[in-house]
């Protein structure tokens, strides 16, 4: 009975020192993987090192110097190489700034919704009958809100900030994880390391967190980026539409919104921050991606 | 089969009143109704005047089967700021929505089936590297940042629509577009792996055995199949575009009810908030309820489920 505790062991076993190099070497074999780890791994570093890298204040505005076009324009100039806001706020360092709001808000969302929905998914999936039932019925409830308009009414209620914002989406975006904790606890709920552990009288608690949940890490992995590059997309909506991150804020959504009534002759305004947002988003999911095909040897989206 | 059908529609109910009843904690939540009917500039009097006239002095309960009455008669009250009947506003801007989600959705369709097809056929190949990129690319671009750029390209740029308004059949491309694009993404890559994982089934290979032509397998045998899980989700796609009006309607000024929702939700208008959020609600409900039992009777299989 003892082998069949620790199925990880058996399969380190199998590929015996050599783990390392193999994951080293599907990583680097995953264009995805290796691409949407470089862009956010950049990113990131972007966002932490924010204050030394901004070339001038995010919230400094100088009248003077409004609606600078960025560098690729003739009239353009190096001082402000994105050139500058409605405000003149130097638009390279608001967009740095921003890089920090969208990752805080769409790590913070992940981590809220992804404790709620694993809680509810294990539970549902471990004891099946009619706590599933009832799992079930508050996802095909959540499910059949409306997130955006929920979202939008609630943040205007709480009044907008990035503590609502992180808060309302972190209780609202639990359901695919809760999908996956379900139907991979259910699988996992014969595995004969699960019934080992509950012959052997192990608590509650500990076969749920430490037989089942480290089982389960790898496709909750997985949901996580796509959370996170959900969330990031729905703070920018909330923002946009005046209801997420409040001016001065740099949220990029914010930034769209200021820039919607320039757009015409200065589409520069829209298209930096949405280029952003578009490439933040895009590395996460190729990342999501590579994680997914990294779980999953051969199956890519099959 | 009736059985099946009869718990989901059971399940579906508890589901709409569970939904009503949080549209209606919405209205307790927004504070003190008469206050801001009222205004900054009200009297005491005034005030006590409009709890009574709106019957806000009564217990919640009382207010909540009350508003639920109502809501089963498609009557939500009065809006606030408008100062006419809810559901004559929903009324007068629910066809501009239903006409672009259900064009988003033919144009989401349209684009997916075709290119998942393809893809899964011609597995490998440069069509269905593109089919991917589209796919991943679909779904990291911000719905209202597309929305924005089609306006400086089409509209602006090259003018072939127009930017704003809901009074030709024109107007509603673009956001039809911008909505439609969104969904193509997950309809896509499931046409894909369903093409994929029938292609490889016994039947098929019968088929094939049997010297059909490969139009003929291709079309009767396997793409109904394939598309079956496509159904389900178009339908509760259409109910996702529905509640996503909301940003595409604001960004192309249509007149929908997305764009109320937005202006009551800027308002305080609750009466006209809930009641959206309950028929957007509705919808989504009924449509998901309506792809199950139409999966259920093209797959007998999930009956049993």
């Amino acid at each position: 009975m003892a082998h069949t505790l620790s199925p990880p062991v058996a399969a380190e076993q199998h590929f015996v020192g050599s783990w390392q190099s193999r994951l080293l070497r599907s990583t680097l074999n995953n264009r995805n993987l290796t691409i949407g780890l470089l862009i956010i791994t950049s990113l990131g570093l972007v966002a932490l090192l924010a204050p030394w890298l901004a070339p001038h204040d995010p919230y400094l505005q100088n009248t003077a110097n409004r609606m600078v076009p960025p560098i690729w324009h003739e009239t353009g100039s190096w001082t402000h190489p994105l050139g500058t806001d409605r405000l003149g706020r130097d638009y390279l360092s608001r967009l740095i700034y921003g890089t920090r709001i969208s990752l805080f808000i769409g790590l913070v969302v992940a981590l809220i919704s992804g404790l709620i929905g694993t809680t509810l998914g294990v539970l549902a999936g471990y004891f099946g009958g009619r706590v599933d039932a009832v799992v079930s019925y508050l996802l095909t409830t959540r499910l059949a809100m409306p997130v955006v308009l929920v979202a939008l009414a609630m943040a205007s209620l709480m009044g907008g900030s990035m503590l609502s914002v992180t808060l309302l989406l972190g209780l609202l975006l639990w359901d695919r994880f809760a999908v996956v904790a379900r139907s991979a606890t259910q699988q996992l709920r014969d595995a004969e390391y699960v019934q080992a552990a509950q012959a052997l009288g192990c608590s509650l608690p500990y076969i749920l967190l430490r037989e089942v949940l480290p089982n389960i890490a790898g496709a909750l992995i997985v949901v996580a980026t796509l959370e996170v590059a959900n969330a990031i997309l729905l703070e920018a909506t909330l923002s946009f539409l005046g209801m997420g991150v409040q001016p001065p804020s740099p949220s990029w959504g914010l930034m769209i919104a200021e820039g919607k009534a320039y757009m015409f002759f200065q589409p520069w305004v829209i298209t930096i921050p949405g280029s952003a947002l578009f490439i933040l988003v895009l590395s996460i999911n190729l990342l999501g991606d590579g994680l997914r095909d990294l779980s999953a040897p051969g199956g890519r989206n099959e | 089969m009736w059985a099946f059908v009869f718990k989901r529609t059971l399940i579906a109910l508890s589901v709409a009143l569970t939904i009503s009843v949080l549209c209606f904690s919405l209205l307790q939540l927004s504070g003190d109704l008469a206050l801001s009917i009222g205004g900054p500039e009200a009297t005491a009097e005034q005030v006590e005047q409009i709890r009574v006239e709106y019957g806000l002095d009564r217990p919640v309960l009382e207010q909540f089967t009350t508003w639920l009455w109502g809501a089963v008669q498609l009557d939500f009250g009065r809006s606030y700021y408008y100062q006419s009947e809810v559901m004559d506003l929903v009324v007068e801007r629910l066809p501009v929505t239903m006409t672009l989600g259900i064009l988003a959705l033919a144009i989401a369709l349209g684009v997916s089936i075709p290119l998942g097809v393809v893809a899964a056929l011609k597995r490998g190949s440069w069509i269905d590297r593109t089919a991917m990129a589209i796919a991943v690319t679909g779904q990291a671009m911000p719905n209202f940042w597309f929305g924005l750029t089609l306006i400086i390209l089409f509209a602006v740029k090259l003018q072939w629509f127009p930017a704003a308004g809901s009074d030709s059949w024109q107007g509603f491309v673009l956001p039809a577009v911008a909505l439609g694009y969104y969904a193509t993404p997950a309809m896509m890559r499931l046409t894909r792996s369903g093409m994929l994982e029938v292609l490889e089934a016994d039947y098929i290979r019968t088929a094939r055995a049997k010297g059909l032509r490969t139009g003929t397998v291709i079309f009767k045998h396997a793409l109904r199949n394939a598309v079956i899980p496509v159904v389900a989700l178009a339908a509760v796609e259409l109910g996702f575009m529905l509640g996503g009006s909301v940003v595409i309607e604001t960004v192309f000024s249509l007149r929908g009810l997305g764009q109320l929702a937005w202006n009551a939700i800027s308002r305080n208008d609750y009466p006209v908030v809930q009641a959206i959020v309950l028929i957007i609600a509705l919808f989504y409900i009924v449509l998901t309820l309506l792809a199950d039992i139409l999966n259920a009777v093209l797959d007998p299989r999930l009956r049993a489920r």
